[in-house]
């Protein structure tokens, strides 16, 4: 397997990129269609060999910024270099960046084997390896993707799973130097998404490509990559490593997108945050002060018969393997969620039992938005 | 959804079916099998006899002559316009679509009619070709004119639906591999629609081939020369030598036949390959 | 490069190659084929001037001719309303010997060029012939009067509608029907509700589609009509006549007359089928 990797195949391709040093850089890059602003400047760069997500919901952004680093749109303004190229002047062919795309775009009348060649059939003739070379290389991509004997078959006799692994191959035969893949796994079941997850981050730590990956599944991003963006309505909110994002989330925004989320007034004073009656340890974001919203994990809160906190009616009860999600409301009509381990599940927990909710710790943002 | 699968007929049901047969018979059976009837009413011998003449070789060659040019441009420009249609997003596509289907509600009458507005002796252009010494209308030209207006639609109309259908992904993802225009037409795009324009052509080739009207009023009919297949049978029908008329007739049946057995081979065998509900 | 950027709404930009070449072609090859002599066709009639167009319209040959045509057309693509949804019904629903056959030979008229089923039908329809000997006796005569116009346009409508109703039929959920069946509805009743409403739009398209074929049906008509002024001379005869004397602007006025006629009825029919589409299903 590790015939495949970048530098051994190609060493003049190698010398000319200098080594496995591609950083790529995207600056201020803005982009409308017609009225709508899909990108509003968005700067960040991946270092050479990162595995970097772009995380946001639907209309963030994200799609587009990897289409502009591909080539496939023209931004309306900034820059995108690798190293020392500036790759808005040259055509995709140029770049030289690996795509897979959502719906993956196979092409339907060609083997496994052939779609895999195609993006070194295509080379001029001068670069293009001898039919040989391609026959080997194709072999050994087929081994990665562990589909060695599937060369002959078709993209419509292959499952969600293996037309993804073909994808990807084709991408990766032509030693891209930027692997882009717009939401891989959307298509696929959650099982086989799991699967594949685990076995994109060991391509990625085999071949050594510099890799970036749009998703609007935050496990996902968070479970794969090395550095997380988190977009919204195309502006960058924060990048960082996923530990980073989850213990000091820049926004409000973040934080809920991060995960499920309860939201409680209080009162902030130093890194306290003062409720009616209780009051919990604060994370505080640079900017936020006085009266303002506190947010919190449903796996941060406890609940308990008596004592301080807040009032609150159970109004159902899951149970998730090892965890027992609870539903709760305040008497404002205010809903909250609780992830007790079952272990620590309280006596008398049933729908219609009156509890204290306390969070153990909390979050506060500058532009939290009031519940 | 569940669709409907075909019940075994019983009582009222085969009164349905009888009818259907009934009319089919009537309506498109009969007329076929009288044209072979009709030929080989005196036998086989006077059946190839009608082939001899000159006259009708010539209108057998001059029938494959027009087809020959007529089906390969309408085939172009039917890639031309389906890439163009399928592939990029521009103002005026709507328009453009309703005026690649105007043809088909022209009356063939019509779609000769107007080259002889424009051609003709009395034509826009008709004076001046004339001072240049080229004539159109009465010749192969005109012919070729017509065939091509009244055949406009049929390969474009058979590769836009299917191609707007396949979308551009793998055109794209073929960008990104490296690919330029010319591999991407030659190894990606035109297999993906080859069995649809194989389904256009074929049927682009009938209508040419069997064209009346549209020929019959820039043709001048002049035997041996101007004459068409469809025309050598009009001639020879309005000369009461019917077993003439009907052998070519049966040779234009037999065309119309046999696209149409490839045409349904084609159907059963590709047809998620071919524009789904375009039959034509 | 420039040109793009400066009309940003008029073209999508996109990485595959080709727009201005396929383009090019296109409108070039359009406007040669098809605009400019369709220009001829609505220039050309008021050459000698407005009054001259009217008279030749409102000539009582030309109203007859136009009269015979469009009314002949209306009453075959009735007539194939009627036995093309019979024959969609029979060909989707029943399982009988010889179904796939019968459903290729409903191509056939496309496909059979319109002279060869002109001289069929002129033959089959004459007083002699194989359908003409048995009407004969009762009176009746098709070959040569309007009834063998309306004939020659029944035998070429017929696929029109049958290919457009199939895909409905098959479609139709078998459910719905079954549902019907269980609470009771009766055979026709079941038709009636269930059926017509869902296979409407198809059947009005599929009528307007023989009609507007039908209008302008030459080849097959001209050989059983008989061709009498007045009574068997159809509209697309009348513009060869016109032009085999030489009257470009008379010819070019039938033809313009026809085409106007004709998106009219078609224009009537869609107004018609969105009404129908509008009131549900």
């Amino acid at each position: 397997m590790s015939g495949v990797s970048q530098a051994s195949s190609h060493p003049a391709r190698a010398a000319e990129d200098g080594g496995r040093a591609q950083g790529l850089a995207v600056k201020d890059v803005a982009k409308r269609f017609g009225r709508f602003p899909a990108l509003k400047g968005v700067s960040i760069s991946a270092e050479p060999g990162e595995f970097l997500a772009l995380l946001g919901p639907s209309g963030s952004g994200k799609t587009t910024l990897l289409r502009i680093i591909a080539g496939l749109e023209t931004p309306d303004a900034g820059t995108v270099f690798l190293q020392s190229e500036d790759f808005l002047a040259q055509t995709p062919r140029e770049r030289r960046v690996g795509m897979v795309f959502q719906s993956y775009a196979l092409f339907r009348h060609m083997t496994v084997a052939k779609n895999i060649a195609f993006g070194l059939e295509v080379l001029p003739r001068a670069q293009r390896p001898r039919k040989a070379e391609i026959k080997a290389r194709v072999k050994q991509l087929l081994a990665l993707i562990q589909l060695e004997d599937l060369g002959g078959r078709y993209p419509r006799q292959l499952s969600g799973g293996q037309q993804q692994r073909v994808a990807l191959a084709r991408a990766l035969a032509i030693e891209p130097r930027v692997l882009l893949l717009d939401e891989p796994f959307g298509a696929l079941d959650a099982k086989v998404r799991k699967e594949l997850r685990y076995w994109l981050r060991r391509i990625h730590d085999e071949t050594g490509v510099t890799t970036i990956f749009v998703t609007h599944d935050q496990e996902e991003a968070m479970d794969l990559a090395d550095r997380v963006a988190v977009l919204k309505e195309g502006r960058i909110e924060q990048v960082g490593a996923p530990e980073a994002l989850h213990e000091h989330p820049a926004s409000a925004f973040v934080f809920d997108f991060l995960g499920e989320s309860n939201r409680l007034p209080c009162h902030l004073s130093g890194d306290l945050a003062a409720f009616d009656g209780f009051s919990a340890p604060a994370v505080v974001a640079p900017g936020a002060s006085g009266n303002t919203t506190a947010w919190f994990r449903p796996h941060e809160t406890e609940l308990s018969g008596e004592g301080p906190g807040l009032g609150v009616t159970v109004t159902g009860v899951h149970n998730q393997g090892g965890l027992v999600r609870v539903d709760l409301s305040a008497a404002d009509g205010s809903t909250f969620e609780v992830d007790l381990p079952r272990v620590s599940r309280p006596t008398g927990l049933g729908v219609g039992a009156q509890l204290k909710l306390r969070p153990r710790r909390v979050f506060v943002f500058a532009d939290a938005p009031v519940p | 959804m569940r669709t409907m699968v075909p019940e075994k007929p019983k009582g009222f049901a085969w009164l349905v079916v009888g009818a259907a047969a009934l009319w089919m018979g009537l309506a498109i059976l009969l007329p076929l099998v009288s044209v072979f009837v009709e030929a080989f009413r005196q036998g086989a011998a006077a059946y190839f006899a009608s082939f001899q003449d000159p006259d009708a070789q010539a209108a057998i060659k001059l029938t494959l002559q027009v087809a020959l040019v007529a089906v390969p441009l309408n085939a172009l420009f039917g890639l031309a316009a389906a890439w163009l249609i399928a592939k990029f997003e521009f103002a005026g596509k709507g328009l453009l679509l309703t005026l690649i289907d105007l043809p088909f509600s022209l009356s063939p009458v019509i779609s000769g009619l107007v080259w002889v507005l424009v051609f003709g002796a009395n034509g826009w252009f008709g004076p001046l070709l004339d001072q240049l010494g080229v004539r159109i209308i009465f010749t192969y030209t005109g012919i070729l004119l017509a065939t091509i207006l009244v055949t406009f639609p049929f390969v474009a109309r058979e590769l836009i639906p299917l191609m707007q259908a396949q979308g551009t992904d793998e055109e794209t993802a073929a960008v990104t591999l490296g690919a330029g225009g010319r591999d991407i037409v030659w190894r990606v795009t035109l297999p993906n629609i080859a069995w649809a324009l194989v389904y256009g052509v074929l049927l682009c080739n009938a209508r040419a081939m069997g064209e009346f009207g549209a020929v019959s009023v820039v043709s001048g009919h002049i035997r041996g020369l101007t004459d068409t297949m469809p025309l050598h049978v009009e001639a020879l029908y309005n000369d009461y030598n019917f077993v003439a008329a009907f052998a070519v007739a049966s040779l234009l049946a037999g065309l119309a036949l046999v696209t149409l057995a490839v045409k349904t081979l084609l159907e059963w065998r590709f047809s998620s390959e071919l524009a789904s509900g375009a039959r034509r | 490069m420039a040109l793009t950027l400066s009309l940003p709404r008029l073209r999508e930009p996109s990485v595959l190659p080709g727009f201005w070449p396929a383009l090019g072609f296109t409108v070039a090859y359009l406007s040669l084929i098809v605009l400019i002599p369709l220009a001829a066709l609505i220039a050309r009639p008021w050459e000698h001037g407005l009054a001259d167009f009217w008279r030749t319209v409102t000539d009582s040959r030309v109203l007859a001719a136009l009269r015979l045509s469009f009314g002949a057309a209306f009453i075959a693509s009735l007539v194939n309303l009627v036995m093309g949804l019979i024959t969609a019904w029979a060909l989707v629903r029943y399982d009988f010997p010889g179904r796939r056959l019968l459903d290729a030979m409903v191509d056939v008229p496309f496909a059979l060029p319109t002279a060869v089923a002109g001289i069929a039908l002129a033959t089959l329809y004459a007083p002699n012939g194989w359908i003409g000997a048995l009407l004969a006796p009762l009176g009746v005569k098709v070959a040569y009067t309007p009834l063998g116009v309306l004939v020659a346009l029944i035998a070429v409508g017929l696929p029109f509608i049958v290919r457009s109703v199939q895909p409905v039929l098959q479609d139709l959920d078998a459910e719905i029907e079954e549902a019907a069946l269980t609470l009771g509805a009766g055979r026709w009743r079941r038709i009636r509700t269930v059926v017509l409403p869902a296979v409407a739009p198809a059947l009005v398209t599929g009528f307007s589609l023989a009609f507007a074929r039908a209008v302008g049906e030459y080849g097959s008509v001209i050989f059983i009509a008989g061709n009498m002024p007045l009574r068997s001379e159809i509209a697309p005869l009348l513009i060869v006549i016109k032009l085999s004397q030489f009257d470009y602007a008379g010819a070019a006025a039938v033809g313009l007359a026809m085409l106007v006629l004709s998106f009219a009825a078609l224009l009537v029919i869609n107004i018609g089928q969105a009404l129908l589409l509008r009131r549900g299903r």
